[in-house]
């Protein structure tokens, strides 16, 4: 047992935080650090930088563009990424849609898809959650009906995220009503430009605009956009949110903004003295690194582990990376709360006024819209408490 | 990066936990508890067979050159088992003061002695006023000719009324908050003007009060320099923390797999109740709760060696922390879904409970341990 980076792996995260130094543009960096949303041509311009790098997939089978990289530099390179600050590739394409296409996908499909997905030349959302169908998420009622080489969709999505920029939605629809509910759905890749589909926004209650409603009326999907089999397509979700609670702990991004609030804190003054130095403070602030640290192990342990598991079998740990991920990124934005007192309290929308001044320092206006807006994290990518029903079962053997 | 356990480690772990799963039940620890000494010699001479007792020393005094991760792998099984031998005071304190601060000499002497299981120490430091910081040393050496004498007392000796000789800390200059002029001196336990009084602690361990009144120690067995032991002191805690820290997880492991299993059994309202979501989901959150230690026990194995002493504080403080704060919630909880039953004396989850507590207790608290962790800077740089 050594828990150390090997010499090789140290001088690897050297080499990819020299190229996010000199490679991210600095306006994405402000943005980030700021804590601002990176714009639809923000995250097309980084993925083509990381694509002609060569880095745009690095965990996708090498033939289609992936780096052959060990988990440990895997890990090492998301955790440089986010630490940079540099935006992730868009998760709908390379994380989710991508490895399905990969795995279960035809000949064609991979052809197809997979090199515009690394490009982000295809937006990519997900329909998954419906009105009726959130953590229990098998009762989805979007239909699909066969008519010759066509599968007719009717239905509505929800939450889908950043489905107003979308070229292409993967969704889970129902093919069959008759059989137990997990064993009737299939996955679809539909067009976003197919007739019948109308998107309308929902506000969350930071102010922002991510996710909207999919609506689907009679829209026509050519069969050979069926993934896998028919009827299987529970097994190819399960596989997707498997992989989707390893990136969720979001270690680097946490990193990035306890440095963060850390910077800030030395510069804001009770009186005399800078906030990093009231004790209450301070010590809050170094409780919220200790679990931060306690997770970057548990996620070395999942990591490390990873190369013995099964391809495509998600460690059930990795639900701890979920709920105390979320919390602890929730926890950073309630200390930057705090650093910003009562700077919190002006509200300055992303789109309009950008112009106009804020009242205040301007790196204090987007602590309470972050709060706000993180309190998604441990709702969404199964919830907390979907987390625990998952480790009580798979683990504890309830 | 590499979690797995060597071929030589495993093997040990194997050895270990065969041992303390074939004498360690929980009735035998109940009996080997009311032996004259309050533990077991017969274990004591099985781990000494074993070579747990020479581990961590160099194979010139008999030792096997074994680091944090095979004082882990023990600590993590006698947690389990709430094993009761003065393995800690003696192999991880006394022997550890002398393999990182005795001369060639004293260690030549003294540490096969250990190996062999024939001398048992203790760490005489904590006093009245000190609580945590292990540099408020008020009992006095007193520089005579050659030799010192030695005034004062020290309270919560860890297994001091057993032990054969005594590691004292006291201070050669300075006044009692000075960071220098502690020295740190071998004692043998039964020399003229040391008194101990034995007694039980709460996790059915033993300790003692020790009282020194002029107690002449000759130049033979100052441990290093006699006005800078704080360095060494300081390093020896951080590893003891390492090695207590897997001890709680241990500890905590167990109490997790009880309750899991008496939720399983335990039957109310016609169901078992961990057919009940509430406590299934305390009991997950529990698991994290071990997870979170056991990934801070590793790395405070790991940082236990660590060269630069300021890294090493900080790593260790947060294991501390860690470690404080899962240990209170599992102990908690446990006894909590345990219901009734958690509560008495005659059932193993409560032994538990109190191990870990006090295991906060030892070296600074969780909150001793944040407080130096943010006065220092944290975890992460600005």
């Amino acid at each position: 047992m050594d828990l150390r980076f090997t010499d090789e792996e140290l001088a690897f995260r050297d080499e990819v935080r020299e190229f996010f130094r000199t490679a991210l543009p600095d306006s994405i960096r402000r943005k980030m650090i700021e804590g601002h949303h990176p714009s639809k041509d923000d995250l097309v311009t980084w993925s083509r930088i990381l694509n002609a790098k060569g880095w745009a997939v690095p965990h996708w089978p090498v033939e289609w563009g992936g780096t052959g990289w060990s988990p440990v530099k895997q890990y090492i390179f998301r955790d440089e990424l986010q630490q940079a600050p540099a935006p992730e590739p868009l998760a709908f394409g390379v994380s989710m849609v991508g490895p399905v296409i990969y795995t279960f996908g035809n000949e064609d499909q991979k052809r197809r898809f997979l090199p515009r997905i690394a490009n982000l030349d295809d937006w990519w959302c997900q329909g998954f959650s419906e009105p009726g169908a959130g953590s229990d998420l098998a009762s989805l009622k979007t239909t699909a009906k066969r008519e010759g080489d066509h599968y007719i969709v009717n239905g509505q999505k929800t939450w889908t995220t950043l489905a107003q920029h979308a070229d292409w939605i993967f969704c889970l629809v129902r093919t069959d009503s008759a059989v137990k509910k997990q064993e009737g759905i299939s996955f679809l890749l539909i067009d976003m430009k197919t007739p019948g589909i109308t998107v309308r926004p929902i506000q969350t209650i930071d102010g922002g605009h991510e996710v909207n409603e999919v609506f689907l009326d009679d829209v026509r999907v050519p069969v050979e956009n069926l993934v896998g089999q028919e009827n299987k397509g529970w097994d190819y979700a399960k596989f997707l949110l498997g992989n989707e609670r390893v990136g969720i702990a979001r270690i680097g991004i946490s990193k990035a903004r306890l440095k963060r609030v850390r910077e800030l804190a030395s510069l804001e003054r009770i009186g005399d003295v800078p906030l990093i130095d009231i004790p209450r403070f301070r010590e809050k602030l170094a409780a919220v690194e200790v679990e931060l640290k306690a997770l970057e192990m548990t996620q070395l342990r999942v990591v490390a582990a990873e190369s013995r598991r099964e391809k495509g079998k998600p460690d059930p740990a990795s639900s701890i990376l979920k709920i105390k991920g979320s919390e602890i990124q929730q926890a950073t934005t309630e200390l930057l709360m705090e650093v910003v007192g009562p700077f919190a309290m002006p509200y300055q929308p992303e789109e309009e006024g950008r112009n106009e001044p804020t009242d205040g320092p301007d790196w204090a206006s987007t602590a309470a819209p972050t709060y706000f807006n993180w309190r998604k994290i441990s709702i969404y990518g199964g919830s907390n408490e979907i987390q625990k029903n998952i480790i009580a079962k798979a683990i504890l053997g309830f | 990066m590499d979690f797995d356990l060597s071929e030589e480690q495993r093997l040990l772990k194997d050895s270990v936990d065969r041992l303390m799963a074939d004498r360690y039940d929980f009735e035998s620890r109940q009996r080997y508890a009311k032996e004259p000494e309050g533990w077991s010699r017969a274990l004591w001479s099985a781990y000494a067979e074993l070579g747990l007792l020479a581990l961590p020393f160099d194979e010139a005094h008999g030792g096997f050159g074994g680091g944090p991760v095979e004082t882990m792998t023990i600590m993590e099984a006698f947690g389990r088992s709430l094993a009761l031998e003065p393995y800690l005071a003696t192999v991880i304190l006394g022997g550890g003061l002398l393999h990182h601060g005795g001369s060639e000499e004293q260690k030549s002497t003294y540490l096969p002695q250990v190996a062999s299981g024939d001398l048992r120490l203790a760490f005489a430091h904590t006093e009245r006023q000190s609580r945590y910081d292990l540099f408020d040393v008020g009992t006095t050496a007193q520089p005579d000719g050659g030799s010192f004498i030695l005034n004062g007392k020290k309270n919560v000796v860890l297994h001091g009324d057993s032990a054969d000789k005594i590691l004292v800390t006291a201070r050669v200059a300075g006044s009692r908050r000075d960071r220098d002029g502690i020295g740190l001196f071998l004692v043998d336990a039964n020399a003229p003007g040391v008194s101990r009084r034995g007694y039980p602690t709460q996790d059915g361990q033993r300790a003692a009060e020790v009282t020194l009144e002029s107690v002449r120690v000759d130049a033979g067995n100052v441990i290093g320099n006699p006005e800078g032991a704080l360095p060494v002191v300081e390093k020896v805690a951080d590893i003891a923390i390492a090695a207590l820290a897997a001890e709680a997880i241990g500890a905590m492991d167990e109490m997790l797999k009880l309750t899991v299993d008496y939720l399983k059994t335990r039957k109310q309202f016609n169901a078992t109740i961990g057919s009940f979501q509430v406590l299934q989901h305390r009991s997950s959150e529990m698991f994290i709760a071990v997870e979170q230690g056991r990934s801070m026990a590793m790395f405070a194995a790991m940082m236990a060696q660590e060269q630069n002493p300021e890294e090493r504080r900080k790593a260790i403080s947060a294991a501390k922390v860690q470690i404080g704060r899962s240990g209170r919630f599992v102990g908690q909880q446990a006894v909590q879904l345990h219901g009734g039953v958690g509560m008495t004396m005659e059932y193993k989850v409560g032994h538990l409970f109190k191990r870990v507590t006090m295991i906060d207790t030892l070296f600074g608290d969780a909150d001793h341990h944040l407080s130096k962790l943010a006065e220092t800077g944290g975890l992460i740089a600005a």
